[in-house]
């Protein structure tokens, strides 16, 4: 992995009929590197991938390719190549002319085509599929004839726009790994857009989180996990527990009523705080002083683990535990200092967190459904 | 069971206004005005090549010209924003709506050698121009009133071409010229096909086309056949055998341009 940027994004900003998808980003891409621009739909990772492929030019902001700025080259004249969402494989060809069709676009030798052309459909396991036309394939080997066709052109770069999205969840997982081991034997950059964050970490050598059109935090899938900057990523990446709190002094914060030693410094005395905790993290204990202590409210199983909903003192917790506990059941909650993660206060404090909802649309459908039910 | 009662009604309909009178085209073309069997109808047939080389000529000429303007309309339409699509297809049906023969006649009347186009040009001080009863005039009336049935299977096929697949021809290193003529041509393909034959049958068998912009020089199939009917030389047996001829050719002729089209049908257009 070579430490210039192959890619650099710089103060890229976009907006299209007036609404702002992406403000100011600033982005740096190592040479063989997997990176994987994770978010929620809208967040402008498309957008992004797009502006490096040439299909969108950005309003202000420059790109620039192994140092040199690329802005304004359209997209035909760009080593980069893009594996698209829906595959959009020629359906006037079949396998064999779709994986050729970069090469003679390049005017190569009929015998180079050949021979490389076997070579890709060899690597994506589609050895005998030559001469079948595009539209008698399934899903995954529709999916694997575009990678094919985007890796026969010999990239610097691989984009790709959500390339699993379509496929099942047993499928999916196999071409993740799949891609995963293309990359590692091809060395190539793969710039990876998904809004799924298991796929992201399980991939990636980088993540990028992206949400309303800024870049939220990039890091190794253990920093994204394990060290959250805000709100936003700690509730977007797995599931948290997300707490007020105020940091009293190095080591020593205070949430839920209490106060617990923690492993997170440099925070200004009193200082109010985001408190993270995620759900595998927490010890279920027999009720003390010592603990926190709530009422079992609701159990899932989860095949793995149980997901446990426990309401302390209004608040509701989520825990993951393989303990089976019965609704009613008072229980309590031992937390350990390094399963305290401490995050400084952002736009999004206050939105995430607490479990007596599962998601924002199912709260909000609530609240419809009560309203109709006050005016009848 | 229940899918076939629903279709008895259209077999019932396709036997009788289809089937039965194509049966009897085939009849009257094989036997002479006493009811026996003879070749003569066929044999006659011969004598009127040059009309049969004509009719094709100018129909070929005519869809050649409608193929070759119509593609760029379509190809603009369907690449313009869907409001703008809508009404870009309605000017486009507009004058469909109009009868067919009152079109006709309008050009009549502008082609004349003193009709309109020649009292401008008199009035602009230039000199007049022959253009009715010429075979200019029929191609132009042939172009004038088959060109909307280029132009929709056209934009039909173009319209529901994916955006990405372009965008993935351009980032294979496709430039403007190589993405039309590797992607978006090949893949308008069904539309071409469609066009040609909606445009190319009816222009080879008019002949209220001929008859109005051609004067008597310019007989066409059609106007052989209507004689044959309706006209001075009456004889209903060498009429179907004309027809019969015609529609062999033209089978012959869709029988050659399927070939182009590698009988992959199942990708949409509209087939007759």
């Amino acid at each position: 992995m070579g430490e210039k940027p192959i890619i650099s994004l710089q103060n890229i900003a976009v907006s299209f009929d007036g609404e702002q998808i992406l403000k100011n980003l600033n982005l740096n891409i190592r040479d063989g590197e997997f990176v994987t621009l994770l978010g929620p739909s809208g967040c402008g990772k498309t957008t992004t991938l797009r502006i490096i492929g040439g299909f969108v030019r950005p309003d202000t902001g420059d790109v620039y390719f192994d140092g040199k700025k690329i802005t304004d080259v359209p997209p035909h004249k760009r080593e980069v190549n893009t594996i698209f969402q829906k595959y959009a494989l020629f359906p006037h060809l079949n396998v064999y002319d779709n994986v050729a069709f970069g090469m003679r676009i390049h005017k190569k030798s009929e015998k180079e085509i050949k021979k490389t052309v076997h070579e890709m459909l060899d690597l994506v396991s589609l050895g005998g599929f030559a001469h079948r036309g595009v539209n008698r394939l399934s899903g995954g080997q529709q999916q694997r004839v575009a990678i094919a066709r985007a890796l026969a052109n010999d990239p610097k770069v691989l984009l790709l726009d959500e390339p699993l999205g379509a496929l099942d969840l047993k499928l999916r997982k196999d071409m993740q790994v799949e891609l995963k081991k293309i990359q590692q034997a091809t060395g190539i950059t793969f710039v990876f857009v998904t809004h799924d964050q298991e796929e992201a970490l399980s991939m990636s050598d980088t993540v990028v989180v992206m949400d309303k059109g800024e870049i939220q935090q990039i890091g190794t899938p253990q920093d994204i996990y394990n060290e959250p900057q805000n709100a936003f990523v700690a509730d977007f990446i797995g599931e948290s527990n997300i707490l007020d709190g105020v940091m009293h002094e190095d080591y020593l914060c205070e949430f839920a009523g209490r106060k617990f030693r923690c492993v997170d410094k440099g925070f200004a005395p009193r200082e109010s705080v985001d408190v993270v905790i995620r759900p595998e993290d927490i010890d279920v204990m027999e009720p003390s002083e010592e603990y926190l202590t709530g009422t079992v409210t609701n159990v899932t199983f989860k095949g793995v683990h149980y997901e446990i909903i426990v309401d302390v003192k209004g608040f509701k917790w989520m825990i993951q535990s393989t303990d089976f506990q019965e609704v009613g059941n008072v229980i309590g909650l031992r937390l350990q200092p390094d399963d305290i993660h401490i995050m400084k206060k952002s736009e999004y404090s206050g939105m995430f967190g607490d479990y007596s909802t599962f998601s924002d649309e199912m709260e909000e459908d609530q609240s419809l459904q009560e309203e109709a039910e006050r005016e009848e | 069971m229940k899918s076939k009662a629903v279709f008895a009604p259209y077999l019932v309909w396709m036997v009788i206004f289809i089937l039965v009178p194509m049966l009897l085209v085939v009849y009257f073309a094989f036997t002479d005005k006493s009811g026996a069997f003879t070749l003569e109808n066929i044999m006659k047939v011969g004598q009127y090549s040059n009309v049969f080389v004509r009719s094709i000529w100018l129909g070929a000429l005519a869809t050649a010209i409608c193929l070759l303007t119509g593609y760029p309309v379509a190809y603009i339409i369907a690449h313009s924003s869907v409001r703008r699509q809508s009404v870009l297809i309605m000017l486009l049906m507009l004058p469909m709506w109009m009868n067919f023969l009152l079109r006709t006649y309008a050009w009549m009347t502008l082609l004349e050698d003193s009709g309109l186009i020649n009292n401008l040009l008199a009035a602009l001080g230039l000199p007049r121009v022959h253009m009715i009863n010429t075979q200019g005039a029929v191609v132009l009336g042939m172009v004038y009133n088959y060109i909307p049935y280029m132009i929709l299977p056209l934009y039909s096929v173009m319209s529901k071409i994916d955006v990405s697949v372009i965008e993935a021809a351009q980032d294979l290193g496709a430039d403007g010229r190589k993405v039309f003529w590797k992607v978006t041509l090949p893949m308008s393909m069904p539309g071409v096909i469609s066009g040609i034959t909606m445009v190319f049958v009816p222009a080879v068998s008019t002949f209220i086309i001929s008859k109005m912009l051609g004067g008597g020089g310019n007989l066409l199939i059609g106007d052989l056949i209507d004689m044959q009917f309706l006209g001075s030389s009456y004889n209903p047996n060498l009429g179907s055998a004309i027809s019969l001829v015609l529609m062999v050719l033209i089978l012959i002729c869709m029988g050659i341009m399927n070939e182009f089209d590698d009988g992959e049908t199942e990708k949409g257009g509209m087939m007759p």
